[in-house]
């Protein structure tokens, strides 16, 4: 790819040595109207120094739709606290997508990165994954991202987990609690940590990682609670205090479907309880109006329906626009509403901008997850 | 040629209203099933062609290195050559038509994609893609018809002036980057019209130059320093590159649209086209070249002009799969299919240029017998002034008239 302009981001603290400079410099204009990374992409895309990919090393099936993919960073990948997440973009049908990922893992001596994906009904990226995603091939990445940590300092936790929302879990607990051919290994940093997980899946056959709690539970490293739907019947939330008498004692952390986690916020804040959660997808509420969006920048207008998120109707209609997780979490989509109002599909909460009453730089949308609700004009 | 509306025999006026949006229907619904296919082998076929054609350039400028040697020059000027030919047809003209923007691949996507090509490709994507595709051989509105300086329809009055036009053509050719970058600031019309002041027209203009300055200084003085002793073989094989591509490029957009017998519109036609309307006026107004699967990436699938021009948004790798059911639609209604063969096509197009330099009819009227009264006549209207030449153009008619 080529951009006449090529501002290279170089940190006042530390220039450049000239020499180095010069020779860069002169690379660029043997390649212009390319960069000399597109060549150099061509042999060595996970070198140091090229924007972030990975190859897929292996796919290993966990269910019968769930499988782990392992990855081989590029060379800048700066490493992640167990609980993050990746966002990882994968051409699926020949069209660039970009999803969250937990990582399962936590930092490994082989320097791979695993994700552990569930296929969802319908779902692009899922089934890509599950299903036909091969070794060798290569993806995008994003450095590791995401507040879903464990606390340092360790204490009384409860994890809920819902389905796949095992795996930023797991990621902690393998680095809590790492299983070698001996048995479950016992670090001092894990020490302080007594640790409770309630597993949630809809079968015994359906649970991730289902083995590994086992494991973990056997070793004593934490206690299990599985429930199956088909076995015990849906999880109510006021059930928790049955199965975890000194819930009270412990700092909760869930992830799961939306409906489990506000049930379990309900439950928290009534119960003046802690609670972190991680949502890896949003109820949408239902549609607005619509509209007429313009980008002021790039001159287009789509139209867009209220029930469309703009990122969707904008990109349907050929526009390039930036984009993250789709879902309202990752704010990679953000651009600014100069003038008219959107609607927040999750919240069905109404924002709106005008010359007169909103900041010069305009408001900062997601439009991932807010439709069209009137005409909007929006720098991009 | 003749704009198709003043034509004795118009090749449309066998159709109907009705027939006109049947063909817009049909012709939909094939742009939908490409549409809906469009997929990963799509995607797989852009990213090897770009794989190759990196690949080839890199070991081409490789081979020049040493082009002090006759056999390395040889060598590396071909790859050369066909590396700039690749970037710039199956690559360049076929991205900024966004033709690859459904892979969201912001390095393979119209709004990022730079050429090796004098014009910036902002500024050429408007010039065509917005001109040129929506007024294709519309007189007066599409100035690919002849960068505004070829008589390119009978109706444009004839001038002494235009019997260089062959010429002018050659050398449009052989730096035919450079007339695209002044076709694409309308350098002519600015001038004319003294608004080479205007900023937004400066703005243009230093643009290009940059351009031009970064393609020059690598292509002439980065590529033939990195050859040391070979440098000046060096660049005189970055020049002869540059100078192929340019011939190549020229010849295959010659094809596209001059051949003998290619259509063009009245600037009237066009007023409330309708969509099958469009569709029908790129139908006549385009041309193919028939060949094998070499002739289709080299000229970046523009063989298939008359497809691309149809649907100049869908993967030029599917516009071979699709020209047998656009062939057939053709003959359905009745239409002229223009294909031929490139050496033929590109005769053609060069017959017209030539025919168009001379006094309307004049070539058609000469025979070896009256050569030497044609030829006093021609000296008469190129010294003469217009008054000289309308009335010989009336007896012209008038003698035309009574053999008829
Ligand atoms: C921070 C974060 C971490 C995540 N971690 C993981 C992880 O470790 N493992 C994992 O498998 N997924 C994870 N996800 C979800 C993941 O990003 C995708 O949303 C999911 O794989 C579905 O994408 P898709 O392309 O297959 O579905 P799409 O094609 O986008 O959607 C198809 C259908 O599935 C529905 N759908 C979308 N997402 C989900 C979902 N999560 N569950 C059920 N139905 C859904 C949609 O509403 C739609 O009807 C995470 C998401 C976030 C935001």
């Amino acid at each position: 790819m080529a951009t006449i302009e090529t501002p290279r981001a170089r940190p006042a603290s530390t220039p450049r040595p000239r020499l180095t400079d010069r020779l860069v410099r002169f690379a660029e204009a043997a390649t212009t109207p390319l960069l000399p990374a597109d060549y150099l992409d061509l042999f060595h895309p996970l070198r140091s120094g090229a924007s972030l990919r990975g190859r897929i090393e292996e796919v290993r099936p966990e269910t019968a739709d769930a499988a782990t993919i392992v990855i081989r960073p590029g060379a800048d990948w700066a490493g992640h606290v167990p609980g993050q997440y990746v966002r990882v973009g994968i051409d699926v049908d020949g069209v660039r997508q970009w999803r969250a990922y937990s990582l399962t893992h936590g930092p490994r001596a082989d320097g791979r990165i695993s994700i552990t994906v569930k296929a969802v009904p319908d779902g692009t990226v899922s089934h890509h994954l599950v299903r036909s995603a091969r070794a060798g091939t290569l993806v995008h990445l994003e450095q590791a991202a995401g507040e879903f940590v464990l606390p340092p300092e360790g204490g009384p936790l409860l994890f809920v987990t819902a389905g796949s929302g095992v795996t930023p879990v797991i990621g902690m607990l393998r680095n809590l609690f790492p299983v070698v051919d001996d048995g479950v290994l016992r670090l001092p940093r894990s020490a302080g940590h007594d640790i409770v997980v309630v597993h949630v899946a809809p079968s015994e056959p359906d649970s991730i990682f289902l083995d590994d709690l086992r494991a973990l539970d056997a070793a004593g490293a934490v206690r299990l609670v599985a429930r199956y739907d088909d076995v015990h019947g849906v999880l109510d939330v006021d059930e928790l205090g049955e199965l975890v008498p000194d819930l009270a004692q412990r700092r909760t952390f869930a992830c799961g479907p939306a409906g489990l986690l506000e049930a379990l916020e309900r439950h928290h804040e009534a119960a003046g309880l802690e609670l972190f959660t991680e949502q890896f997808r949003s109820a949408r509420v239902e549609p607005g109006d619509g509209g007429t969006v313009s980008f002021t920048l790039n001159g287009t207008t789509v139209e867009a329906d209220g029930g469309t998120p703009i990122l969707d109707a904008a990109e349907e209609a050929g526009v390039l626009m930036p984009s993250g997780c789709r879902m309202g979490i990752c704010y990679g989509c953000v651009l600014p509403l100069r003038e008219g109002a959107v609607r927040d599909l999750r919240t069905g909460e109404v924002t709106t901008a005008s010359s007169l009453e909103s900041d010069t730089g305009g408001v900062p949308i997601q439009t991932c997850i807010n439709a069209a609700a009137g005409a909007c004009d929006i720098d991009h | 040629m003749t704009t198709i509306q003043k034509k004795p025999e118009n090749p449309i006026a066998h159709l109907t209203p009705e027939d006109i949006e049947a063909i817009g229907v049909e012709l939909d619904a094939i742009r939908q099933e490409i549409v809906d296919s469009r997929g990963e082998a799509d995607a797989a076929y852009i990213r090897k062609v770009i794989d190759v054609q990196r690949k080839l350039e890199l070991g081409s400028r490789a081979v020049l290195l040493a082009s002090l040697f006759p056999p390395a020059w040889v060598v590396g000027t071909a790859g050369l050559s066909v590396a700039k030919v690749l970037e710039n047809m199956e690559i360049g003209h076929n991205i900024l038509h966004g033709q690859w923007d459904w892979m969201r691949d912001p390095k393979i996507h119209s709004t990022t994609w730079e050429w090796d090509m004098a014009t910036p490709s902002e500024q050429w994507k408007h010039s065509h893609n917005e001109l040129h595709h929506t007024y294709t051989n519309v007189i007066g509105k599409d100035n690919d018809l002849g960068y505004g300086i070829m008589r390119v329809d009978e109706d444009q009055t004839w001038h002494p002036f235009y019997l260089a036009q062959p010429v002018w053509n050659f050398i449009n050719a052989c730096f035919f980057e450079y007339g695209i970058a002044a076709y694409d600031l309308e350098l002519g019309a600015n001038i004319k019209r003294k608004r080479t002041k205007d900023p937004e027209f400066q703005k243009r203009v230093k643009g290009v130059l940059k351009k031009i300055r970064r393609q020059a200084t690598k292509d002439y003085l980065v590529h033939p320093a990195l050859s040391g002793p070979s440098f000046l073989p060096t660049l005189a094989a970055n020049f002869t590159a540059n100078v192929v591509r340019n011939l190549w490029s020229h010849s295959i957009i010659m094809c596209g649209h001059f051949p003998e017998g290619v259509e063009t519109f009245e600037k009237r036609s066009i007023d409330g086209e309708t969509r099958g309307e469009w569709y029908v006026r790129q139908m006549l107004g385009s041309a193919n070249i028939s060949g094998g699967k070499a002739m289709h990436v080299m000229s970046g699938n523009l063989s298939h002009q008359i497809e691309h021009h149809l649907f100049p948004d869908l993967p030029s790798n599917r516009y071979a799969e699709i020209a047998p059911k656009v062939r057939a639609l053709f003959e359905k209604y009745d239409l002229n299919y223009h294909t031929a063969p490139f050496p033929q096509q590109v005769a053609s197009a060069w017959h017209k240029v030539v025919r168009l330099s001379l006094p309307n009819g004049w070539l058609a009227q000469t025979t070896p017998r009256n050569a030497p009264q044609q030829l006093a006549k021609l000296y008469k209207m190129t010294t003469g002034g217009p008054k000289v030449r309308r009335a010989i153009a009336a007896r012209d008619r008038q003698m035309a008239a009574r053999a008829a």
